[in-house]
């Protein structure tokens, strides 16, 4: 296990090492040179030199990419060019936040898609699995911005039950149970679109489990069904089932930059929505890094439980 | 996996119509081959919801495209006299948005520009990621090996993500966004020709064809690349669905197409100034018609995929 483990996590610092190769590129792509967007198009051409050498950008692109590395490996990311502050220091926080939304849709997802699918899986073709596999087709393909608006108009507006936005009350800023409070709609609007997916997901792959003959062993010698179903095939279907949450942490991650914009979440998503207007490329910069690098971890992650979960994989690694 | 499947059934029969009547003389002129495609059709036809799906499609696309016969105000102008009027005022069903102008008139020509900036990269991107995924996973070339692990780098962003950051340093406007759309949908539909590759070299009648001597590059592009592309296609056509989605949300955070244009993700995006107030309609209506674009997209894949799939074909 520890050399599969140690080969996984060998090609995590490579992909790594591209993800900041790309990160950094992007800020090649913008338009124009940025010592004069800094300083203004009336700058003397004496000022954006001097302003070019003081940025690095006076030297060979491969320089300057490794430069930008070593800062990255000292977690040096620049500075912001609207908030006099480095950019380490903005996102670092604004991190933990995406983090907790991000969790907390996960959360949501697993918890309701799991069981979703092997209930519809279990009576195929039935109402049931009809009815909630329709209505998670509808959910893939649902905007998130939109889902969230739907939500502050219902639970907010009319109904009065929750806060619009932010992440406490700016008044009266009380504990968890605050925290909480807000939450809640940002998590279920984060969370539809992958719920939907792991759910029919789960549903193919437990009906693929259903069918084969040491379930009709099982069935056969006796044992319940919510034992065949929960213990038993529930157990084999979860490989491939923690793959695909893995791979949904993608969709997840990229719509929770929605889902901050639209409820005021101070995470990294609206902080890359104000930078994007202002065209502050070094935040932009980070957030995406950020975002990318906690994607890339969080498959390890589910490489890693498939192996553990897997006994195939768990014996072929120990021999 | 049932796309696997699908292709040794696809590549099997494919030779079986080709040959039966070069091998059963007689029997050609009792009964004609019906050729894949065919079936194919005619499987669709039979698939009610993806039917429905279509013509949904279409009424939409002809009704972008025939906005000025539809509507008599125009989408950038507004009358503030009658701003944020409800759904079924007078004259207009859907209501007003917040300067005035008419929403059915701005969904109409809006389709204009969220259907190109989402089918067009997928369109373009189509032969780049064939030619890409034939000769990577074909000829196993060092090169072409090489482009799929720098494509691969690429999934370590979220594909919205990576949009997102395309086109926030390319900049608004519908050029960059398809640009920025489809630089993100490269390796997607990239690995999707590959791996289809991949599996179908290794098919009997492509190893027969090499083991004939068949010229190499007639043999990908003549035997191999009508199975990839079917396999490209139906993930294209959920694709996108998916960009409907994708580029509107570009829109909605100001990284697409340029107001006043209308475009349904802009429509959201006006829509969510004044939900806080309780004005509800001008956010939801366009919002729910990118829903159901996006699902008839989705529905139409899927149709495209059991209709091209010979074990439900029947007759």
């Amino acid at each position: 296990m520890t050399r599969v483990i140690g080969s996984r996590l060998l090609s995590t610092v490579l992909v790594l090492f591209g993800v900041s190769l790309i990160v950094f590129l992007l800020l090649q792509m913008v338009p124009g040179d940025p010592a004069v967007t800094i300083l203004g198009s009336g700058a003397t051409a004496d000022a954006v030199a001097a302003l070019r050498s003081q940025l690095g950008l006076d030297r060979s692109l491969p320089v300057q990419f490794f430069s930008y590395l070593g800062g990255l490996l000292h977690g040096d990311l620049g500075r912001s060019l609207t908030i006099s502050a480095p950019v380490t220091d903005i996102m670092l926080p604004r991190f933990a936040n995406t983090l907790i939304l991000t969790g907390a849709a996960l959360l949501l997802c697993i918890v309701i898609a799991v069981p979703l699918g092997v209930i519809a899986a279990n009576g195929q073709y039935g109402i049931f699995d009809r009815a909630s596999m329709m209505i998670s087709l509808a959910g893939a393909s649902v905007p998130v911005y939109w889902f969230g608006l739907l939500l502050i108009g219902i639970f907010s507006i009319t109904l009065g039950w929750l806060p619009t936005s932010g992440m406490y009350n700016p008044r009266f800023p009380g504990g968890a149970g605050d925290l909480l409070a807000h939450l809640v709609l940002p998590a279920i609007a984060a969370a539809l679109v992958p719920l939907a997916v792991i759910a029919r997901m789960t549903r193919s792959v437990m009906i693929d489990i259903l069918a084969q003959d040491y379930i009709r062993t099982l069935r056969a010698s006796g044992l319940s069904t919510t034992s065949v179903l929960w213990r038993h095939a529930l157990r084999n279907a979860l490989p491939p089932i923690v793959n695909i949450i893995g791979l949904q942490v993608g969709y997840l991650l990229g719509g929770v930059v929605f889902v901050e914009v639209v409820f005021g979440w101070p995470g990294l998503g609206q902080q890359l929505y104000t930078s994007i207007t202002q065209r502050d490329i070094p935040v932009v910069q980070a957030g995406v890094l950020f975002i990318a690098l906690a994607f890339v971890i969080i498959n390890l992650i589910a490489d890693v439980a498939v192996g553990l979960l897997d006994p195939r994989t768990r014996r072929r690694a120990g021999s | 996996m049932n796309a696997v499947a699908q292709a040794v059934d696809a590549g099997r029969t494919r030779i079986r119509t080709r040959r039966s009547p070069a091998d059963r003389p007689g029997s050609a002129a009792i009964e004609k081959p019906k050729s894949q495609w065919r079936l194919a059709v005619r499987a669709f036809s039979r698939d009610k919801i993806a039917v429905v799906s279509l013509i949904v499609l279409v009424l939409v696309v002809l009704a972008s495209i025939f906005a000025p016969l539809l509507t008599p105000y125009s989408p950038t102008v507004g009358d503030p006299v009658d701003r944020l009027a409800g759904v079924g005022t007078h004259g207009h069903f859907l209501g007003l948005d917040g300067q005035g102008r008419d929403i059915w008139t701005r969904l109409l020509y809006g389709g204009r520009n969220s259907l190109t900036v989402a089918v067009v990269p997928v369109l373009v991107v189509f032969p780049v990621a064939l030619v890409i995924g034939l000769f990577a996973g074909f000829r196993r070339s060092r090169a072409g090996e090489t482009l799929m692990r720098v494509l691969d780098v690429l999934f370590a962003f979220p594909l919205v993500l990576l949009a997102i950051a395309l086109a926030a340093v390319l900049g608004a406007g519908l050029g960059n966004v398809m640009l920025a759309i489809g630089i993100t949908l490269i390796p997607y539909m990239a690995r999707v020709a590959y791996t289809a590759t991949v599996t179908e070299s290794s098919k009997d009648y492509v190893e027969a064809a090499r083991a004939y001597g068949a010229n190499p590059l007639l043999l990908m592009f003549r035997e191999l690349a009508p199975n990839v592309i079917v396999q490209l296609l139906v993930y294209a056509t959920t694709l996108c669905g998916l960009m409907i989605v994708v580029a509107s949300g570009l829109s909605f955070l100001g990284v697409g197409v340029i107001p006043p244009t209308p475009d349904w993700g802009i429509m959201t995006a006006d829509g969510k100034n004044v939900l806080l107030e309780g004005i509800y309609h001008v956010a939801t209506i366009p919002g729910l018609l990118i829903l159901v674009v996006s699902l008839a997209f989705n529905l139409i894949g899927d149709g495209v995929r059991d209709a091209l799939d010979p074990r439900k074909q029947t007759g």
